[in-house]
């Protein structure tokens, strides 16, 4: 490090964003920064935004692929509204991002890049260099590409090897301005590229070459630290939710004894559930990739009666798919898991952008009357205990279960304090005994209703299940007019019962006061930062935020009652306000809705609720 | 459900009737396979617990609910996908599925392709009586081209699925055709299914008495039937015909029916049947022989060995096993990069 030693300043936190072209390797750049900043001990939270083509056309403004991360010295829950640096690593990138940056933040740019052709599929009329479009920022307009090629030079690579490891020169250029370690990065290089020494010897070099130029052409610039969040003890690593979502399965089956079997078909941004459970043989999971979306579920449905704790993931046209299956899993009340990593949508929609696009789909898409259980994860680490919950759910009820994710925190990710899988709440399938002389299908726990899960195999308990309308207790087939009416009333009952068993509906800020947001799933993030930043400026303000959708906590009315209005903030039309319309129709509700594929600001949340403040 | 599992009693035909009362129309051809399958599982060396029988919809897949073991009735086309997870889920249970030509050669036909394809060791009896019976008179995608049904009044326009060349097409490991007036015969087939390990498909040429009746007199035709059928054995020549003197022959690569001692053939010249070889190429002309040029084939036609899929999923679990440092969840969570706060 330079001895003069810049001024160092020290922030509480800070957003960073890395863009270019969907070849420029800006996810991995993303994430090396932010396994970087976990080994630093700050809290964060990241945001990748990518296009669907896996390498759409070069340079282009659809091309543009980026990871935002947000980090701090307090708690982090969400991916941040604006960026304090940007690194743009094309034209295009550029202006696709600029209005993402703030004014006087950093900007960190490719100059080599600039070429007339570029800036042209950028839709530049001019080079933004060559005019003052860029004068409200520090910017520092580095040769890129020409010095990453200079900084390998002795090591023989070829042209195209050699502009692979441009994304490390960036990289190391924001390791100068927040005062990074290199070896966490150099440690990643040697296990991805044990096989290619040069390789890890040309991204060394390169990282390191960022970092110097931006030390000595930079030497006036102010560096930045953000000192360690201050987290609870224990052991912490970084996790996505999609991997969490398939971690809190793995424990599910291990604390209730049951093997995992998901059924799955690939589809954006769902796919790495299932990647990951097919790397865990090892923990005895089955993951089973069927040939399509019926297939998973219907799969899934198969291994559930024989007895595993069976799951399938999709996203939202894959859950049209399934719809029939849910339906009779639903009938044959037996214990599923559908996770729904849900998408921009209708139809294909925009596979890779975030909407809160499926609860209407999660709740009502199905023939016939009949309940299931809809939960809905709140941030990438809190997808681990909802993947759990679901199961424990699933089992203890005997009932499918929906949980909802989205792309948002299915792709972004935390800091996770890791647990031990025995201090996870118990789990206690409803097994039935061998032999027991007065086991019936359809017979119920008077509690609960859930019927009994005898697994094909055990002695004195074989029966049939089917989608067609069964006989309350012994389970023929019955067409008895009484009978359905009973039948329908238990399948509801029994998922309503279930509110019994939830934890109490809790609140962030005081419960009462002027007004209340209510949110669901994937934005709590923004919604609480927007909340708790009104409520340091002394406002009434507090968030409910829903994790169980259906049923509901018991105590929603009474926590609604206490404020002067409720405001109901969703990236859709209004789908959880509506659902609330029907549940709670002695409320007057406000919304604010927003459907372009992105998550909430907490600038334009701000707005929406100071207007509302305004009006009381 | 180890394998040890000791068998305590001998079963009887009649431990596997199940208490419900059967529905099938009087006449139906489903009765005699119910009659063979009941036959059959006494014979499997498992416990009445050990068996499974899942369906999808259809007159066919009312099946379960007759057969006193575990039984699963989906949803339509989907019995093949349900039992893939059971499979998977128990490699110990013999699984059987019922179904018919609409739920697996239509709404069901990719799940159909891909269970044979992963060979995962599911008996399925493909129940085949050209037409949709549940619903009433529609035609099947097994219905033969031409033929009136209530949605082709004017004669259908769209060319049959051979089932048999569907299956082998799909790398299927077992497929063997029987008519439904031999339930002899039958038995011994699903006797034969359920040994192979393996997906089988046991095609049952079926009668549908109400929309569909007398689909297969042609083949069943007393008079006639020992000209029509063709019943295989293995390492036995390819012979048929009331004289029994008419056998096939491969003439380039298409087989040939001949008489043996017209034209100088004997019967050295016919040729022998192999269920056992990798090659489908005569399995796919033996299936798709057609009356009236050829007679239809019966027995087990094609029968190959290759691991099944869940027998590959066992192992690769263990192997796997053996070889990770990762044994438990808490194991898994603390891989990779971690860093403790204190």
């Amino acid at each position: 490090m330079n001895e003069k030693a810049q001024k160092i300043v020290e922030l509480d936190e800070v957003v960073v964003k890395f863009v270019g072209d969907s070849g420029d390797g800006m996810q991995l750049t993303g994430s090396l920064f932010s396994d970087n900043t976990a080994s630093v001990g700050n809290d964060f939270a990241t945001f990748p935004d990518y296009p669907s083509e896996i390498r759409a056309p070069h340079n282009t403004i659809s091309g543009v692929s980026g990871f935002q991360i947000h980090f701090g010295q307090k708690p982090v829950h969400s991916s941040g509204d604006i960026a304090d640096v940007l690194v743009a690593m094309n034209p295009a990138s550029l202006r696709a991002n600029l209005k993402n940056l703030k004014q006087g933040g950093t900007l960190i740019i490719d100059a080599d890049t600039f070429i007339d052709k570029a800036i042209e599929k950028a839709g530049y009329d001019e080079s933004p260099l060559d005019n003052d479009s860029l004068k409200d920022y520090h910017l520092i307009a580095a040769p890129i590409s020409k010095l990453t090629k200079e900084s390998v030079s002795e090591l023989g690579l070829d042209n195209k090897v050699a502009m692979k490891s441009r994304n490390m020169f960036a990289l190391g250029i924001t390791y100068f301005l927040f005062n990074r370690e290199f070896e966490p990065t150099d440690k990643f290089f040697e296990r991805k590229f044990s096989k290619n020494p040069v390789v890890v010897e040309a991204n060394k070099k390169v990282l390191r070459a960022g970092y110097i130029y931006a030390e000595s052409v930079a030497a006036s610039a102010t560096t930045y630290t953000v000192q360690p969040a201050k987290l609870e003890k224990g052991t912490y690593r970084n996790i996505t939710g999609n991997i969490a979502t398939a971690w809190g399965f793995v424990a599910a089956a291990e604390r209730s004894g049951l093997e995992l079997y998901l059924g799955s078909y690939p589809i954006t941004p769902a796919s790495e559930i299932l990647v990951e459970l097919e790397n865990q043989r090892q923990l005895n999971v089955k993951a089973f990739q069927a040939e399509d979306e019926i297939a998973g579920i219907c799969s899934a449905i198969g291994a559930s009666f024989a007895g595993d704790l069976a799951i399938t993931t999709t996203s939202g046209p894959g859950l049209s798919l399934k719809s029939e299956a849910i339906g009779l899993a639903l009938i044959t009340e037996l214990p599923l898991v559908i996770v729904d990593v849900q998408r921009g949508g209708p139809s294909t929609g925009l596979p890779t952008k975030t909407e809160q696009s499926d609860l209407m789909q999660a709740l009502y898409g199905r023939n016939g009357e009949g309940q299931v259980i809809v939960l809905a994860a709140s941030s990438a680490t809190n997808c681990f205990y909802f993947a759990y919950e679901a199961a424990k759910l699933a089992l203890e009820h005997m009932t499918p279960v929906i949980l909802l994710t989205d792309g948002y925190i299915a792709n972004g990710s935390e800091v996770f304090r890791i647990p031990k899988v025995a201090d996870l709440p118990e789990i206690t399938p409803r097994i039935a005994k061998a032999n027991d002389p007065d086991y019936a299908p359809y017979r119920r726990d008077p509690e609960t209703l859930a019927r009994e899960w005898a697994i094909p195999g055990t002695e004195g308990l074989r029966h049939r299940v089917g989608g067609l309308e069964k006989k309350d207790v012994t389970g023929s087939v019955s067409h008895d007019p009484d009978n359905h009416q009973i039948m329908s009333e238990y399948r509801d009952e029994k998922v309503q019962r279930v509110a019994k068993y939830l934890p109490k509906q809790e609140l962030i800020g005081d419960d009462e006061g002027d007004l209340l947001v209510v949110g669901w799933g994937g934005t709590y993030g923004a919604l609480r930062n927007a909340v708790q930043e009104m409520q340091g400026e002394g406002k009434k303000v507090s968030l409910c935020h829903f994790n169980y959708i259906n049923p509901l906590p018991e105590n929603t009315a009474e926590v609604f009652s206490k404020f002067k209005r409720i405001c109901v903030c969703e990236l859709n039309f209004g789908q959880f306000l509506n659902y609330l319309k029907i549940k709670l129709p002695e409320f007057k509700y406000d919304q604010y809705n927003k459907l372009k594929g992105l998550p909430f600001k907490v600038s334009e949340l701000t707005m929406k609720f100071n207007q509302i403040l305004e009006e009381i | 459900m180890s394998k040890d599992t000791i068998i305590t009693q001998e079963l009887t035909k009649e431990d596997f009737v199940s208490d419900q009362m059967v529905k099938w129309c009087p006449g139906c051809g489903d009765h005699a396979i119910l009659s063979s399958l009941e036959k059959v599982l006494p014979q499997l060396g498992k416990r009445k617990e050990d068996i499974l029988v899942v369906s999808g919809i259809g007159c066919s897949s009312r099946f379960p609910y007759y057969v006193n073991t575990y039984g699963f009735h989906g949803i339509h086309g989907r019995a093949l996908a349900i039992a893939s997870g059971a499979r998977v889920a128990n490699p110990e249970l013999s699984i059987w599925v019922a179904s018919g030509d609409g739920d697996s050669m239509a709404i069901g036909g990719n799940h159909f392709i891909h269970a044979i394809r992963r060979n995962l060791d599911i008996n399925l009896m493909l129940f085949n009586n050209e037409i949709y019976g549940l619903t009433k008179g529609q035609y099947s995608p097994t219905t033969p081209l031409g033929q009136t049904t209530k949605t082709s009044p004017f004669g259908t326009i769209e060319e049959p699925f051979v089932p048999g060349e569907l299956c082998i097409g799909a790398q299927g490991t077992f497929f063997a055709r029987v008519i439904d007036s031999d339930p002899k015969a039958m038995a011994e087939l699903f006797l034969a299914s359920a040994e192979h390990k393996g997906m089988s498909v046991v095609e049952i040429l079926q009668n549908c008495v109400i929309f569909n009746n007398g689909a297969h007199n042609y083949l069943k035709d007393r008079e006639h039937k020992a000209d029509r059928q063709l019943w295989l054995e293995d390492g036995k020549p390819m012979i048929f015909g009331k004289e029994n003197n008419k056998g096939l022959i491969l003439n380039g690569t298409e087989l040939e029916v001949v008489t043996i001692g017209e034209n100088g053939i004997t019967e050295e010249d016919i040729l022998i049947h192999d269920s056992s070889t990798a090659n489908p190429i005569i399995h796919l002309q033996l299936v798709r022989m057609k009356a009236p040029e050829f007679p239809v084939a019966f027995g087990v036609i094609r029968n190959v060995k290759k691991p099944s899929y869940e027998q590959l999923m066992v192992q690769q679990i263990e192997d796997v096993k053996a070889k990770s440092k990762i044994k438990c969840a808490d194991d898994l969570f603390r891989s990779g990069t971690t860093w403790e706060v204190e």
